[in-house]
Formats: structure tokens, sequence, C-alpha cells
């Protein structure tokens, strides 16, 4: 069995649905720079396995497009958070966090959120301009930050 | 069987209770109730925004990437609109029995489907609810607060949910966006790598699956007369079955019974499902309100998913799953299923039917076989019929000489109960709300009957942002009174 890869990067959102593409499309450019040590999943969206994917990791990174966030993005450090939500529709990276703590009986590695804005999110429209531009800003820093350089 | 509360008698003067999910999202549901000046309910209904823009998303493309394309609709279902449109399809590409392989892998597909599905639903969504109480703190009744106080619930429902994922990525190819369904059968098998690694732990999820049955059951048995009267109402029902009665969650006829059990119609080709359903348009609601034909629009609304198909069915084809079914439509004198509440008991026979079925194709070398597709004579539509987790989902196209889609119809799940759900949320209104003072406690009760039905919501796109829950009390000027938000992603 071999080891995690030590960086994961959970790209989140639905590629048909305008700027909600961001995730898939950063997680596309990263992959195609081939950083050693950094793994990529996509995801339509965040669900309680995703707290699986977390094991072994010294470092985690959630990308996801946001709605009325900073421009061009934001990145945070992620804490255990237990919010609460009424569907079954998704999970945010605070639940995920927290589901893995309560399963595992420690804390995941640190982990970071990059909230790239988004502007439109129809069904069946490709990356809005703005997002477009939001997303070549956004992943300098993504990349810097999978390389495992100390951000504290 | 049209439930009172849908239209208030005279709306002037009422106060107007808005929950809503706030969501730049289509697809949300949202409940207002119209309330006088006692508090007494006048009004109340859920308005669920439809898929907008299918039609379009789909016309115009090759027929072949529909299977594909279809899964972006939806982020908690792919699956099953994946087989619905395979099915549909193999009709278009004249393919009208599929290799046993195809079947088998398929099938295997969608087990894995309703396991991880109901498996999220009992861990994320009906557990925080039946082990807490509807009243309780509302920052312990959430998929967290479940872990905190039965941790191994909580991580049997990560790992059954896990497992599910894996037979999806092993049978679709990939863990999202499977390409493992074509027009005409599959564009893989299992190797035998891939079905050691499945079979290495499907007993123990056919016994955690049985475990989540008996939960279900307990919860029951503490609370008997919640269970027996909230959200509780009569309802025709609509579900797939198989020729000899079985239930079949991946092919058969559609059977439709009315609130006693008593056939309106059966096996009937679900090719012609428009011969025998239509749907009426409200002005209120987005969504439509499907009816039997035969029956009209005021007396022909009906409910599909788990609790239809658990107490319609003739047998479950797996031994224990059956075994549980008997015993649930024993119980209370058959008073549990016929609750709403029976969703969530319901839903868990199904997850262990799910289990034991993959653990049965599991043993069955066809998943190993490498005789993939069939083509026959090219047809020009096709219909899919499916039962995805929450119901019945029926995939409809006309395909052109130059093999584009032309025409897409969908009924989803959540389109077929729009009736049961507004019924089920009337009930709500009129048991715990009229006459008092709203609370968050209170509220949730709207939520509980929704969350039975577990609709889906169409949101395929979630972004980081707001997601709360918003309820406003807005008076007849349409001032705000008051409000209560809670929760954010």
């Amino acid at each position: 069995v071999t080891a995690p890869a030590p960086v994961l990067v959970l790209a989140v959102g639905n590629p048909s649905r305008g700027d909600d593409a961001i995730g898939p499309e950063l997680a596309a450019r990263l992959e195609a720079a081939g950083l050693p040590g950094v793994e990529v999943i996509t995801e339509f969206q965040l669900q309680v396995e995703n707290a699986l994917d977390l094991e072994g990791r010294e470092r985690v990174i959630f990308v996801d497009a946001g709605t009325g966030t900073p421009a061009p993005f934001e990145l945070r450090r992620v804490h255990p958070a237990t919010d609460f939500l009424h569907t079954t529709h998704a999970l945010s990276p605070e639940a995920v966090l927290a589901t893995y703590a309560r399963i595992k009986g420690s804390l995941a590695a640190e982990t970071w959120a990059l909230c790239v804005r988004g502007e439109a999110f129809e069904l069946g429209e490709g990356l809005s301009p703005v997002a477009e531009e939001n997303v070549q800003a956004a992943l300098a820093p993504l990349v810097d930050l999978c390389r495992l350089r100390d951000r504290n | 069987m049209t439930a009172a509360l849908e239209t208030a008698a005279n709306p002037t003067g009422l106060k107007r209770v808005v929950i809503e999910p706030l969501s730049r999202v289509e697809g949300h549901g949202k409940v207002t109730l119209l309330m006088d000046e006692d508090d007494h309910v006048q009004q109340a209904r859920l308005h669920i925004v439809e898929f907008r823009g299918f039609e379009k998303f789909i016309q115009g493309r090759p027929y072949w990437e529909v299977p594909v394309m279809v899964q972006r609709l939806c982020g908690i279902c792919p699956v099953s609109h994946h087989l619905a449109a395979s099915k549909a399809l193999d009709q278009v590409v004249g393919a009208h029995a599929l290799t046993p392989t195809a079947e088998k892998i398929r099938r295997l597909m969608h087990y894995g489907q309703i396991l991880q599905s109901h498996a999220l639903h009992f861990f994320h969504l009906s557990s925080p609810d039946l082990l807490f109480g509807f009243d309780s703190d509302v920052a312990r009744r959430n998929i967290v607060g479940v872990a905190a106080q039965y941790p191994d619930v909580a991580r049997q429902g990560v790992l059954l949910r896990k497992y599910g994922q894996e037979v999806i990525r092993h049978t679709a190819g990939k863990r999202i966006h499977g390409t493992g369904s074509v027009p005409g059968g599959v564009n893989k098998s299992l190797t035998t790598d891939e079905r050691d690694e499945l079979k290495r732990d499907i007993y123990q999820v056919v016994a955690w699956s049985r475990d989540a049955v008996h939960l279900v059951r307990r919860l029951f048995e503490q609370s008997l007369d919640t269970y027996r009267s909230f959200a509780t109402f009569r309802a025709h029902t609509l579900s797939l079955i198989r020729r000899v009665g079985a239930m079949d969650l991946y092919h058969g006829g559609l059977r439709a019974r009315d609130a006693d059990g008593r056939t309106i119609f059966d096996h009937v080709d679900s090719d012609h499902y428009w011969e025998r359903i239509s749907e009426e348009v409200k002005a209120w609601s987005y969504m439509k309100f499907p009816f039997f034909k035969d029956l009209g629009a005021d007396d022909g609304w009906y409910r599909v998913g788990p609790l239809t198909r658990v107490t319609r069915c003739d047998f479950i084809p797996t031994p224990l799953a059956d075994r549980e079914r008997r015993e649930f439509l024993a119980f209370d004198e058959g008073r549990a299923a016929q609750a709403t509440l029976g969703f969530h008991w319901a839903r868990m026979i199904e997850m262990l039917h799910a289990a034991e079925a993959i653990k049965d194709l599991l043993h069955d070398d066809d998943l190993l076989g490498k005789d993939l597709v069939v083509k026959g004579e090219r047809q020009a539509r096709g219909v899919g019929v499916i039962e995805a987790p929450r119901g019945t989902l029926i995939h409809h196209y006309r395909v052109d000489e130059n093999d584009q889609v032309v025409r897409a119809n969908l009924i989803v799940s959540t389109t077929h109960n729009n009736q049961a759900m507004n019924t089920a949320i009337r009930e709500v209104a009129r048991q715990y709300l009229d006459g008092r003072k709203l609370t968050e406690g209170l509220l949730n009760h709207i939520e509980v009957a929704v969350r039975a039905f577990d609709p889906c919501l169409s949101c395929a796109t979630h972004a980081m942002g707001k997601m709360p829950l918003a309820v406003q009390l807005v008076d007849a000027e349409g001032a705000v009174v008051d409000s209560l938000v809670r929760g954010s992603a």
C-alpha cells in the first residue's frame, strides 16, 4: 500500500454550471503543472466520505468557487466547525474536518480553503470572463501553497 | 384527495412566513405559510424550482454524449441520470436486450448508488432528527452531533457511503463523471482484482445495513405516538415492478395502487408512461404536479420512493431485506408502513437490499465478461425508467437522422412527489403550527417532513458562500416583523 501524497487538493464544482467550474478548472491546471507530492481530487460537492481522503496528509487545500466572496480570491485557514445544513446536498470544508475529527479521533492536517469568486452559475454555461481572470490570479498562490512551504 | 390549506380563502391581511434556503442556484425549496392574527395557518405551500434549461442543455447534442452529460444535472444522484439516459438510448440504438455482463454491471452500479445515497440520507439527514428529536438543540441536531454521541453510527454511515462510491468507481470508471454505461451496454466490466477488492468488505456492509434497519425500528418503538401521526396522509402510489411482483429498482413495468393497496394499473409498459400519467401546472408553483390520467388532477396524485417501493412490491428478492419488509409491514398493525416517517425505515430496508444484491452480483462471473455492447435497428425515440434513490425517474429522448437529440423530457422523483410533499407540510402545519408562536423547533417539523422525502434540489453546484436557512415573518404590508437565520456553509 503506497502512502498518500502529502498534499491533497480537493477541488469542488460542476463544470457544466458556469463559474462553478472554477474548482475543476484550477484542478486541471494544477495537474498539468505536475507537482510532485500533490494529489488532486475533483468532486461535484463535498460529502462525508471526503473526510477519509484527508487521512495521512500534511496539508489539505479545498478549492471552490464563491459567491459574494472577496475578489479575485480568498485564501484562509479552515478549522473544524459544526455547521448545520438542511439537505443531503453538500458539506462545508469545516464540516468535513469536523467529521474527520469525530471518526478518526484526531485533527486533520493543516487545512486551507481557496475560494475564488464567481459571478454566473447557469446550467450549460462556461466560465465567465471575470471568473477566468480570477482563476488566473489564483493559480500561482495555489501552486505556491502546494509546495509545503510554511504558511503560518 | 386535494388537501385543504393549498389556497387561503381570504389571503388579505394574513401574515406570510417564508422558509427558504437562500442560494444563488436554481432548484432550492421554499415553504410559505400564511397565518392570521391569531397564528392560525390559512395556507401552506412548498415551492421547488424545477430543472430549468435542461432541454436547451441536451438538445442538439449527439445522443452518445447524453449519458455522460446528464450526470452534471445533479451532484447527488448522477448515476441515476447516467443509467436512465442509457436505458432510453438503448432503444435508440436498437438494443432491446443487453448482454448479461452489461446488465449486471449496470445493476451493480445502480445498487452502489442506492447504497451510498441511502447511507448518506440516514447519516446526514434522518438520523439527527430521529436520534435527537425534532425540537432538540439545533447545534446538536446535525451529522456532527450524531458522530459525537453515536460514534459507531457515524463511522458506519461514512464507510457505507464510501463503499457505495467504490462500487460506482469500479463500474463507472471514475469517481465522478463516469462513462461506464453507454447506449447498448457498458464500456467496461470488472477485473478479477476489482471484484475481489469489493468482495472483501461486502459482508461487513450487509451487516451494517441490517444494523441500520434495526436502529430505525428501535427509534419507532421508542416514539410510537409521534411516528403514527406525524405528517401522515393517504396517497396513491407509483413504482416499477418486476413481472413476478418482485421489487426491481433497475427495470420493470409500472404499478399504481390506491391508498388501500388496490390496483389502479399494473405491469404497464413504462415506455408508454404518458398514456397513464399527465402533469398539471399550478400558477403558484414552478414545479408541475403529475397525476394518473384515469383519476384526474384532483384525485390522481401519487407518491413515489422507498416507502412506496417497499410497501407495494409483493416481495423483495433478497432474503434479509424481505424479512425486514415483512416485519415493517406488520409493525404496529401496519401503521409504520403508512407513516411519512416510515420513509426512513423503508429506505434502510432498501439499503440492505442493495447490499445483498451487490453481494450476490460479486459472486457472478458474468461481471468479468467481455461481451459488453449490443446494437440493432436504429430507432427515433427512447424512454428510460429507473427507480432512483428518491423514486421513479423518467428520461425520454427523440433523436434525428443526424444523431442529434431534438427533444428531451425528464420527470424526476421530486416532481412525482410534489403534491405528496405539499400534503405532508400541510399536515404538519395543521398539527404543530396552528395557533402557536413560531419557533425554530416548530419550523423544523416542516423540514422533517420534507427531509423524509429528501427531495432532489438540483443543486449540482455549491460554491462557498452563504447557504443559510432563513425564515421570515412578514406582515400584511410586506414588512419583516421577525426572522430566523441559521447555519452557513
